[in-house]
């Protein structure tokens, strides 16, 4: 779980930070997205940076998800009967107890819709790949707003997921003690915040005419 | 005071349990929690009902028996403190109070409140221990250690296996019981040699108990009455991790 | 000089201590003491009741010799035995401070500490073994305090002039509890003990003259049931829970020792009572328990209480010259720090004469003003802090800011089944250690000395002696239809059905209440004649009235605590007779056994050496029971008269 946890968010910080170039026009953006697909070419086959990153990322998620299920079962049959009265959570991670699990979800969903939008095109109105600047300004022009409100919500999921799964990785492969974990926790609080508004930034920009 | 309880009442294992409500009149606010149910209790036994059971026994906040989970809160709202040792001037005139078991798959409830614990115990055979026969050992001050490593051992031993940790884990996970027993024996020289050998066989019994897997929640050490703190997990982890990676 | 209320009886002696110079006998024992090969120590099965200190320690050391143990106890878990409540620490005789300590002096103490009523053989090797204990728990990884060297840490504790205690905080017998437990587990998992948990011995097998098994019930299912084995280990504790309120466990009971009692051993010096001074008193009728302040309190607490009687100012109102510190006043030279059975009895006289402070004039004050003055909060909160927030949990008041009120409460059973230097009982087979049996401690304890008690005769002095019983084994197999083994279930079966079947209408909590006033009233800190006497009739009637009127709810066949309670209940009624019948008889005060006919002119206890040096070892009766007693030497350390002044 934390070793694909921790590739997921890796990922997240590169595509975060490969977004942003949307703000440097079209022409450089497609060019990124251009060079990721012809990197090493002619000595590799085209897309082959972009294939093994690919398949590294469909094995973290895979195995994330894997891990999740795993665990969420253990959990159910860990408490077969649930208690009659609740108490708000009032442990270090207490957020975490009411949002990883179906904000996982929420991403989970997020995440076909996206690969269906931004990468398959199926549900994009740009269908020609090689211009990811105009799907992205297509996808959150301001009459589709729904979409723009849908990716935030993914993304207030998103962070709560950082927020609790950076720690919580640090915690369970390095196990810090009590000063460093406090650090952690307000690194992946740090993390979380800055890679989801950095996402962010870039479907409100559209939306809001900023980019075209 | 005067309160509303609903306490679950269940006869035996098999038995289906409910929530049954109680209305309990003068109640002392220097009463502990405890004492409030002896009173119920003899007022029961006087009406002819069966009187609720649970598990006490020092009552005073060391033994690990008394197990009550109250609103929702293993041990009650006090912070650091056992059910025994919670008083009843941390309620109000009218208050309405749930009372219910521990809540885990590993600890099937017996009758009423009391539950059985003793996957706790086995996970201590599994390997909670330092093998030294008795006889074999060299003179205490054979080997010193450090005074920091003695009291960090000693916080983690004050672990009294009340098992809230468990009741509080929303994955139902024993993870900082078993850690606690894992840092206190880690940190002290002779618990060297079996170092691997004991976390391995922790877990593995940990996991054949039937307790959750931990996600770092973290609601374990909040209602932790002896305030075992969340790296004894991390330790846990990590020695796991080496094991793990030395026997592969 | 029998009275109605008992027979004499023969004496009776101690024959396994060897002679010779007190240093060489338990070496000399240990060497004539039989040997059970390795290979037949599979074949020997042994039971042992209890997972205290005493129990764990001997249950996990057999099983690691290679026999065949049983462990039972009635708690859930093996861990929660009630030495886990121990708090101050433990003595061994290391001199890790060179302040002048010893074996010796070790024993010295001891033998004084309990008022010339121990047996020297044994207070000595008590002090040899005490350096072995602490090597062994280090070696388990106990924590013990250390010191910034990396060394072990001591104090002094109970008035000690040398500096011997080790300890863990303020949970000591928590953690060499958890040492034992953790060993214990260890051997539960090798397959060398059977441990049984929430099950309850209710009585001795007998066959032939020898200890062969026990009757348990098992507290989840009400299953009853038979162990056989070649011996029988008693550690169950004390019965310090006759007195209802005490700072004992709620389970704490007499039922397995009484039950042997019954069956015919010797119940040793049962009215000798540990009353400790630094308890919370009690708050109102539904109070269950008492909880013990660390002694160490007195250190930097002055006890006081108003010269006036029934003044009920709030205490920072009252002036310095209207404050009685009746401690120091009377014993200038210990002050505050007199040995608990001084501390608890000056208490008991100021709140007699009307001086008490809080609910119902029972308590004193423990006052730290003048240490926060001294020494500033802060230094007071490093050392007491988790004392004073517990105070503060119980009682809703802040120690910082109001002196502390206390008052003495029943502690520790000194009396107990008796036995000889082996640990044997008068039944061959019966074995008896830790505070289940007598012997060590005399007429009083001395602070942090129990563990060291426990841990000595379950690590090392059982597994030694009990091997030359055992090496006559295997005794020849008792078959379960065997008329001893039919007849203990069917006495166990019938009290059941009796107190299940009974038209009764008062609890039993109401019955065990009413007991234990009496006993605090007239065999509590101070005892008469009149009044001993008094109590036993009342004892009595009360006891009839049990039979009468008790009221068990629900079935055997399940969790049912009301009738484990029950049976507690009935053999307390039986052992608060004898305690009185026993200290009617011993018209002296000695340690924690104070009679007023007995007191000096300026009301200090006035020992009797002249008629009471022995050991009153009693045997049920019927009718009335029969006194042997085992009379005590001293060659080492001569009776003194203790004084404090
Ligand atoms: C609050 C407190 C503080 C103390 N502090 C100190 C201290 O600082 N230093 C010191 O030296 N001493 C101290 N003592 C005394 C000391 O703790 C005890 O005397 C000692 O631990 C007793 O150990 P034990 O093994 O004999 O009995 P226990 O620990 O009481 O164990 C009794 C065992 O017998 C079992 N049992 C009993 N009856 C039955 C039955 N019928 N069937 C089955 N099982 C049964 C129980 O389940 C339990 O396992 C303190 C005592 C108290 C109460
Ligand atoms: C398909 C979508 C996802 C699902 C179903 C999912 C599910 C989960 C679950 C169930 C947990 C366990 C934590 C808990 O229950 O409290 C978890 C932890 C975690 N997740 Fe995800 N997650 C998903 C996507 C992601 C993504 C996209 C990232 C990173 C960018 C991520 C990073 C993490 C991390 C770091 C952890 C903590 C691991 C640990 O506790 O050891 N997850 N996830
Ligand atoms: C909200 C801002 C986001 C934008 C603008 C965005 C944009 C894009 C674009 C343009 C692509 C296609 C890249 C290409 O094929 O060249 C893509 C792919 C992808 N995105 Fe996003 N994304 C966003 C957020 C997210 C989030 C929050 C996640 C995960 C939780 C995510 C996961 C992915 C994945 C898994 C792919 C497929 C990668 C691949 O093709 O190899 N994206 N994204
Ligand atoms: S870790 Fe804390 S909550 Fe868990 S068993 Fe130990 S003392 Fe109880
Ligand atoms: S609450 Fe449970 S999830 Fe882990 S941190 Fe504690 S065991
Ligand atoms: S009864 Fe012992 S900890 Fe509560």
């Amino acid at each position: 779980m934390a070793v694909s946890g921790v590739l997921l968010v890796l990922f997240l910080i590169v595509h975060m930070a490969g977004n942003l170039h949307v703000f440097e026009g079209r022409e450089e953006m497609n060019a990124y997205a251009h060079g990721l697909r012809t990197f090493g070419e002619p000595l590799l086959p085209h897309e082959s940076l972009l294939w093994v990153l690919r398949i590294g990322l469909i094995a973290a998620a895979a195995v994330h998800i894997w891990s999740a299920v795993v665990l969420t079962r253990r959990a159910l049959a860990a408490r077969p009967v649930r208690y009659a009265s609740k108490k708000p959570a009032k442990g270090e991670s207490r957020h975490a107890v009411a949002t990883m699990r179906w904000g996982a979800a929420v991403v989970f969903l997020f995440i076909i819709w996206h690969l269906l939008d931004l990468t398959f095109r199926t549900v994009n109105p740009v269908k020609d790949v090689p211009d990811a600047y105009g799907a992205v300004v297509a996808t959150f022009s301001p009459e589709r707003w729904p979409v723009t409100v849908f990716y935030l919500l993914a993304l207030f999921a998103l962070y709560f997921h950082l927020r609790h799964g950076i720690w919580s990785a640090v915690q369970t492969i390095s196990g810090p003690d009590t000063k460093w974990r406090k650090r952690t926790q307000a690194i992946g609080l740090a993390v979380a915040l800055i890679v989801v508004l950095g996402f962010a930034i870039v479907p409100i920009s559209v939306t809001f005419g900023l980019v075209s | 005071m005067k309160l509303s309880l609903r306490i679950w009442r269940q006869p035996d294992a098999q038995a289906e349990g409910k929530m049954v409500s109680y209305e309990i009149d003068e109640v002392s606010e220097d009463a502990s929690f405890l004492e409030m149910l002896d009173v119920l209790n003899e007022r029961l036994i006087g009406e002819g009902e069966d009187p609720v059971a649970f598990d006490h026994d020092c009552r005073e906040g060391i033994c690990g028996a008394c197990s009550l989970v109250i609103d929702g809160q293993p041990h009650g709202p006090q912070a650091a403190t056992t059910t025994c040792q919670l008083h009843m001037r941390k309620f109000k005139d009218g208050d309405k109070i749930d009372i219910e078991p521990w809540r885990a798959g590993a600890f099937p409830v017996i009758k009423d409140l009391v539950v059985d614990r003793s996957a706790f115990d086995r996970i201590i055979q599994a390997g909670g221990y330092i093998s030294a026969p008795t006889g074999t050992a060299p003179d205490a001050h054979a080997v010193p250690i450090p005074k920091q490593d003695a009291d960090a051992a000693f916080s983690a031993a004050a672990c009294i296996g009340c098992g809230a940790c468990v009741a509080a884990c929303p994955n139902g996970s024993g993870m900082l019981f078993m850690g606690a027993k894992v840092a206190h024996l880690g940190l002290m020289p002779q618990g060297q040699p079996e170092r691997h050998t004991r976390v391995l066989g922790m877990v593995a019994a940990h996991d054949d108990a039937g307790f959750g897997g931990c996600t770092n929640t973290g609601e374990c050490a909040a209602a932790c009455p002896k305030e075992i703190g969340l790296d004894v997990i991390g330790k846990l982890n990590r020695d796991f991790r080496k094991a793990a990676i030395r026997a592969a | 000089m029998s009275t109605d209320f008992y027979r004499d009886g023969e004496p009776v002696a101690d024959a396994k201590a060897p002679a010779g110079p007190i240093a060489e006998r338990w070496e000399k024992r240990r060497f004539s003491g039989r040997l059970v090969n390795p290979a037949n120590r599979r074949k020997l099965r042994v039971i042992v009741v209890g997972t205290g200190l005493a129990g764990a320690s001997a249950a996990a050391t057999l099983g690691e010799l290679g026999y065949r143990v049983a462990n039972y106890c009635f708690q859930d878990s093996s861990r929660r035995a009630h030495s886990i409540a121990a708090q101050g620490g433990i003595n061994a005789a290391k001199n890790y401070r060179n302040d002048g300590d010893s074996v010796h002096r070790l024993f010295y103490d001891t033998v004084k500490g309990g008022d010339f009523r121990s047996r020297e053989s044994n207070v000595h090797r008590l002090a040899e073994v005490s350096t072995e204990i602490i090597d062994q728990c280090v070696a388990q990884g106990v924590p013990f305090a250390r010191e910034y060297g990396g060394l072990l840490d001591n104090r002094s504790f109970g008035g000690a002039q040398v500096s011997r205690t080790f300890y863990a905080r303020g949970q000591t017998g928590q953690q060499l509890l958890l040492g034992a437990y953790q060993a214990l587990q260890r051997q539960v998992a090798a397959g060398t003990v059977d441990l049984h948990t929430r099950h309850e011995m209710l009585e001795l097998v007998i066959v032939d003259g020898k200890a062969r098994g026990i009757v348990v019930r098992d507290l989840v299912t009400g299953e009853i049931s038979t162990e056989l084995a070649d011996a029988v280990v008693l550690a169950t504790g004390g019965y310090g829970n006759v007195y209802f309120l005490s700072t004992n466990a709620m389970g704490c009971n007499v039922t397995a020792g009484w039950r042997a009692h019954r069956k015919g051993a010797y119940f040793a010096n049962p009215c000798y009572t540990q009353i400790h001074p630094t308890c919370i008193p009690q708050s109102g009728e539904h109070q269950s328990k008492l909880t013990l302040m660390s002694e160490s309190l007195r250190n930097d607490g002055r006890v006081w209480v108003p010269k006036k009687k029934g003044d009920d100012r709030h205490p920072a109102d009252i002036p310095e010259d209207e404050r009685d510190y009746y401690l120091e006043r009377r014993y200038p030279a210990f002050g505050n720090l007199v040995p608990r059975d001084i501390a608890s009895r000056a208490a008991k006289v100021v709140c007699d004469e009307g001086h008490g402070v809080g609910p119902g004039g029972l308590g004193v004050y423990l006052d730290f003003a003048a240490a926060i003055e001294r020494l500033g909060r802060k230094a007071v909160e490093a050392k007491y802090g988790n004392l004073f927030d517990m105070y503060e949990r119980i009682t809703g008041e802040n120690p910082y800011e109001r002196p502390m009120r206390i008052y003495p409460a029943v502690h520790y059973t000194m009396g107990g089944l008796w036995v000889d230097y082996d640990l044997s009982s008068n039944i061959p087979g019966l074995f008896v250690t830790g505070e289940a049996n007598f012997s060590d401690h005399g007429a009083n304890r001395l602070g942090a000395s129990a563990l060291m008690q426990g841990l000595s005769d379950g690590y090392f002095v059982l597994p030694n002696t009990i091997s030359d019983y055992l090496a006559d084994g295997p005794f020849e197999a008792v078959p379960e239809d065997h008329e001893a083994v039919v007849a203990a279930r069917r006495a166990v079966d019938d009290r059941i059905a009796f107190f299940l079947g009974n038209d009764g209408d008062r609890t039993v909590d109401s019955f065990h209440r009413e007991l234990g006033k009496i006993m605090w009233e007239y065999c509590g800190m101070e005892r008469t004649e009149e009044g001993l006497t008094k109590a036993i009739g009342l004892i009595r009637s009360l006891k009839d009235e049990f039979w009468r009127r008790v009221k068990v709810t629900g079935k055997n066949e399940q969790l049912n605590q009301e009738l484990e309670k029950a049976g507690r209940v009935a053999d307390f009624l039986e052992l608060g007779e004898l305690m009185c019948i026993d200290a009617l008889h011993r018209s002296e005060s000695c340690g924690g056994h104070f009679r007023a006919e007995s007191q000096t002119e300026d009301g200090e206890a006035k020992r009797d050496d002249a008629n009471f040096s022995y050991v009153a070892a009693w045997e049920y009766g019927e009718d009335a029971p029969v006194l042997h007693k085992e009379a005590l030497e001293f060659e080492y350390v001569k009776p003194t008269q203790r004084s404090y002044k």
